[in-house]
């Protein structure tokens, strides 16, 4: 080896050793140790209340999502945050909350645990969002549920009814949006007691949280046992054949569904291949009328859907509701005037509903003022029945009304039922009136 | 590389060079914020399981396509040694040895089955049969859904930052450390039965079989061998992603992600540690950079809704033509090609091996450092990596 290499060899070991001592320069936990009031520097005049405004700026607010726009359940929900969008522009066009325009990050995750973990992760820590708001999925969110509690992130209205959200003491961060599942097992449950009591109830659920507390539902309705049969399915197969046939060996005539839009489509599609035609009521989770039809098709869908019963806490497609009418012009200005169905509605409520608690959370928002305003109990939403949000309840509705497609549309039936303390109870619905062009004033 | 401490040979060379590259990576982590860091530990974990893979396409020419199984195998292993151990009212360090050793156990065993019957297939028939693994995972977790949890998967509980080390680091950074070193361990295992008389006997088997045999080459036990080191290395990255993630699910081990892992040693360079580790960024980062990207160019909501998700595929499709078209050896093959007329022209030793470009990747945990070895040098041309084709065709050639 000639001089020149050692001379080489020398340098290179230099440059290296002064990157290294660089690197452990700038070591990152100092920063995250003990997460420093960020002030953010706004010199307004009242004393600037300590708390963490990860997100917000001088006239945004940056929050995110993850939602399927890919994958199996892509087909059935990735209208949601589109519409939830286009509430978001519509309110920013119309000065947002508090002057601050609200920015939205939808992040695919196809409905995949996994890919989930990896996009809200790049939400929290490389996007620095305030919130993540309306997170869907029962499988996919659990896998984040710990990360964002740890992390002290608003976990709001998150779009699935498992139970898992409503746990105050184990995750203060979190909050559901759906009627949650228990519920609605419960009230589809005893609407086939009330109406249909002597016919052999059973269901097809999910493989997860989703399904077990469908089950859980139904039975405190008809006791542990005392659906006729249960099958499961996993999302990641496509294929209810064996289930479906074994329902219909069990000679189950009323089949309760824990499933989402598009396996709801597909065991409604497969029994009438067998030609088997039993009543199915579904969870609001895979009852959405128009997303159905566009799953089955045009010429057999309404068909098939005639007569399916499921459940509902926002106001219906079918009905004249003066939120619906709203809607329908928001989805035609701001969202290109795609299909609007269920999940369009769904979208606009639940980001209607983050405005309203980023109103409540006061003029220069903080993570802990808007989880202040959630759980105040002030929030109304625009549901049949009011939010039930407060400090030791972080379930969005815990009543559900019954619905029933007829001729192509579907709409509330009347019968209203939630569920206190382990019973069912019928009780009446109280939709909440449409308020300032559903702009939350601060 | 061989002009570092040149007078360092053999085993303790491959030991002290994975070590050095190991504290390296560590000391790298300093540098990244804890979004780095996640995707570090990631890339880490992944390395495990690209250079099993690499190592067994590449030296004993079986194809595997359900590495992404075999991860998913060390994973729910992990997962359920841990959850035991929580149960036990361990945890840190022997909760995470546990842990760690029920998933070498379990990869061990399904490894060695797998290679049991894959010894007796050649090229695609091994294919059809590893691909039925990947595809049967998300059946196998629905099925046993008590113990596997479905679709929904395992979560365990997480190892936070010891005493000693919270004043220093956050957890990001300690769950890459963790997985770092954990890819330092096997990795360095991979590159010194690289460069082992095994090594060289795998190369032989997959050269040719009969001349292999004839030659007393145990060529059957040799390739079960393989198989089952690979599958501990792909059990292993399946372990540490577990160990940062606390979770393990059928979604994150899908076939899709199989085939990107055989894209990942592929494009790598077929038989490069260096070119897995490169591999392994790749699969990571391109992704996440090409969905940072669509998201700086203002397009229409529905072209923006058609491409996410797809884009990134797209670009690996195009990427794995392009590099096969101009360099069949992959990427490791570029820094060879140089210092192959380099040190032709200074110096009569051959080639060094592809574990030059460890150290161009930062995330190169280790090296396989294949030195002038006197064994080596009578047969230069067989460390070059050989191109999927070759592999793809060997086989058949073989059986006529």
């Amino acid at each position: 080896m000639s001089q020149q290499f050692t001379a080489r060899r020398l340098a290179a070991l230099a440059g290296a050793s002064a990157v290294l001592v660089g690197l452990v320069g700038c070591s990152t936990p100092a920063s995250e140790e003990e997460a420093p009031p960020s002030a953010s520097g706004d010199a307004t005049t009242a004393p600037v209340e300590p708390g963490d405004s990860t997100g917000v700026t001088e006239d945004t607010v940056t929050i995110g999502t993850h939602t399927p726009l890919t994958g199996p359940a892509a087909a059935g929900y990735s209208s949601i945050s589109a519409a939830a969008t286009a509430y978001f522009a519509y309110l920013n066009d119309n000065g947002g909350v508090h002057g601050r325009s609200i920015e939205y990050i939808v992040k695919d995750d196809g409905y995949n645990p996994s890919t989930t973990q990896t996009v809200v992760r790049e939400l929290v820590q490389q996007d620095e969002v305030f919130a993540i708001v309306n997170g869907l999925g029962t499988p996919t969110h659990t896998a984040v549920l710990d990360f964002l509690n740890e992390n002290e992130v608003p976990d709001l209205f998150v779009a699935s009814g498992s139970t898992s959200w409503n746990l105050p003491e184990q995750y203060p961060f979190t909050f559901g949006y759906n009627a949650d599942y228990v519920v609605e097992g419960a009230a589809l449950a005893q609407y086939a007691a009330d109406e249909h009591p002597d016919k052999k109830v059973c269901l097809l659920g999910q493989d997860d949280d989703f399904g077990d507390a469908m089950i859980e539902g139904a039975e405190l309705v008809f006791g542990t046992g005392g659906l006729t049969h249960i099958e499961r399915y996993s999302v990641s197969n496509q294929d209810v054949t064996a289930q479906i046939g074994a329902l219909q060996a069990a000679g189950c005539e009323i089949n309760l569904l824990a499933t989402i839009n598009g396996f709801t489509a597909l065991a409604l599609g497969t029994s009438a291949q067998f030609g088997w035609f039993p009543m199915w009521f579904s969870s609001s989770s895979g009852a959405d009328y128009p997303t159905l039809v566009t799953y089955l098709g045009e010429d057999v869908g309404p068909q098939l859907l005639q007569g399916l019963v499921g459940t509902n806490y926002l106001p219906s497609l079918g009905s004249e509701d003066e939120w619906v009418t709203l809607f329908r012009q928001i989805n035609e200005d701001y969202n290109d005037g795609a299909p609007f169905d269920g999940n369009t509605i769904y979208g606009m409520s639940v980001a209607y509903t983050f405005a309203e608690a980023l109103a409540a959370a006061g003029e220069d928002p903080t993570r802990e003022s808007l989880l202040a305003a959630v759980t105040s109990g002030g929030l109304t939403g625009n549901g049949i029945v009011p939010l039930s949000f407060s400090e030791d309840n972080h379930a969005a509705y815990l009543g559900v009304g019954i619905t029933m497609v007829d001729q192509g549309v579907q709409d509330y039936l009347g019968a209203t039922y939630a569920v206190e303390g382990g019973t069912v109870t019928a009780v009446e619905a109280a939709p909440i009136p449409l308020e300032n062009d559903a702009l939350p004033a601060g | 590389m061989n002009r570092i401490a040149p007078s360092l040979t053999g085993a303790p060379r491959t030991i002290v060079m994975g070590a050095v590259l190991t504290v390296v990576a560590i000391a790298a982590t300093f540098g990244l914020d804890p979004y780095r860091n996640f995707q570090l530990a990631t890339i880490v974990a992944y390395f495990c399981a690209v250079a099993g893979l690499t190592l067994l396409v590449g030296l004993t020419g079986q194809l595997s396509l359900g590495h992404a199984a075999l991860m998913a195998v060390g994973g729910y292993a992990y997962a359920l040694t841990a959850s035991l151990a929580t149960d036990m009212g361990l945890d840190g360090l022997p909760r995470f040895l546990l842990g760690m050793a029920g998933a070498i156990a379990a990869s061990t065993l399904h490894g060695l089955l797998l290679g049991l019957a894959g010894a007796r297939l050649h090229g695609p028939y091994l294919a059809g049969l590893t691909l039925g693994i990947a595809i049967a995972l998300p059946a196998v977790t629905a099925q046993f859904s008590g113990v596997l949890g479905g679709d929904q998967g395992l979560r365990i509980d997480r190892d936070d930052v010891p005493a000693v080390l919270s004043r220093l680091i956050v957890v990001e950074q300690w769950q890459a450390w963790v997985a770092i070193m954990i890819a330092g361990v096997v990795v360095t295992g991979l590159a010194a039965v690289r460069r082992s008389s095994l090594g060289l006997r795998m190369r032989a088997v997959r050269d040719d079989e009969t001349a292999a045999r004839l030659s007393g080459v145990p060529a059957g036990r040799v390739k079960v061998v393989a198989f089952t080191l690979s599958s501990v290395a792909a059990g292993a990255g399946g372990a540490a992603l577990c160990f940062v993630t606390q979770s393990v699910s059928p979604g994150a081990y899908t076939l899709a992600f199989s085939l990107l892992l055989v894209v990942a040693a592929v494009v790598g360079g077929l038989g490069s540690i260096g070119g897995a580790a490169l591999g392994a960024a790749l699969i990571v980062m391109l992704p996440w950079l090409v969905a940072t990207l669509t998201d700086l160019v203002d397009m229409p909501a529905e072209l923006e809704q058609r491409l996410s998700g797809n884009l990134g595929l797209l670009v690996f499709g195009a990427l794995l033509i392009i590099v096969m078209l101009a360099r069949p050896g992959g990427l490791a093959g570029l820094r060879r090609g140089r210092r192959t007329r380099r040190t032709s022209a200074e110096d009569p030793t051959p080639p060094s091996g592809p574990d030059a470009v460890a150290a161009t990747s930062p995330t190169g945990a280790t090296a396989a450092d294949p030195a002038p070895a006197s064994a080596l040098r009578e047969m230069p041309a067989n460390d070059q990596p050989r191109t999927p084709q070759t592999v793809l065709q060997s086989p058949t050639e073989r059986e006529r």
